[in-house]
């Protein structure tokens, strides 16, 4: 399933225009430590999270996840923004608490 | 690099506690080996070793140096400071460990997996340490075994 239509699924909004709404997405992944989501999530994951900062975003990009999952309405903070659009990394935003948030993720990839 | 006979080599200075800019380096490592068409898994193994180094640069040493050497055959990486040194280099090496203070944690740092992702996910690692010297990593991700 790609990140569009997976933000449309579960109702999702992008935080911007999505950069990459092709990607496909595999997986998902859950957490807000940073050396963990790089450990541990796999590429293709659908990261769910409450860091909307700039390493989250250089996080996700070297861990290859195919969308970053802003959880409980997270702000994104300083130039997150802004570096996620020149990096093409896709970020969707929710008011779904993160399990939620990922049991709708699941649900649709019939995980 | 096709011919087998190239070496690339990169460098780039990480300035001490600026987490913003820590990450630039292994962002454009990871850029460089995508274009010169280098297998993803090992793209993807090198920038997330190089980027737990970069972070430990700016959280633990108050910056420092990092040297890459790309050939056909190896990403090998040296990441050098000048910082306090790790007294207990096993300690520093569990999972978990981390000094790390407060502020630190809260922007997701600190969970003591750097070290341990570093070592996880490159080929070869070595530390050495002196305590109020420095710290010195050498570490390769080898193409074939990718
Ligand atoms: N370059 C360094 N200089 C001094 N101490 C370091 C350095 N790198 C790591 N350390 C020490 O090793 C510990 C573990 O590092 P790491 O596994 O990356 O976890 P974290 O960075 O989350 O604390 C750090 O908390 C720090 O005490
Ligand atoms: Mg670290």
């Amino acid at each position: 399933m790609t990140v569009e239509e997976l933000s449309k699924a579960c109702g999702f909004i992008p935080a911007f225009p999505l950069p990459d709404p092709e990607r496909e997405v595999t997986c998902g992944f859950c957490g807000d430590l940073l050396s963990w989501a790089m450990g541990r999530a796999k590429e293709g994951s659908a990261w769910c999270t409450v860091m909307g900062s700039v390493n989250a975003v250089a996080v996700a990009s070297l861990a290859d996840a195919a969308v970053l999952v802003l959880c409980h309405e997270a702000a994104l903070m300083g130039d997150a923004a802004a570096r996620a659009q020149q990096q093409g990394i896709n970020i969707l935003r929710t008011d779904l608490p993160e399990f939620e948030a990922a049991a709708a993720v699941a649900k649709q990839l019939g995980i | 690099m096709a011919n087998g006979e190239e070496k690339i080599v990169l460098q780039y200075q990480v300035p001490g506690d600026d987490f913003t800019r820590a990450g630039e380096a292994s962002a454009d490592l990871k850029a460089r080996l995508k274009r010169l068409g280098f297998p993803a898994a090992a793209v993807r193994k090198a920038a997330i070793s190089l980027y737990e180094g970069e972070i430990n640069l700016a959280i633990h040493a108050g910056g420092g140096e990092i040297r890459v050497e790309v050939t056909p055959e190896r990403i090998e990486m040296w990441l050098d400071d000048e910082g306090p040194g790790i007294p207990d280099i096993a300690l520093a090496m569990s999972e978990g460990y981390s000094t790390a203070p407060d502020e630190v944690r809260s922007l997701g740092f600190g969970a003591g997996m750097g070290l341990p992702n570093m070592k996880k996910y490159t080929d070869s690692f070595e530390i050495t340490s002196e305590v109020g010297r420095g710290t010195h990593i050498r570490m390769a991700v080898e193409i074939g075994r990718s």
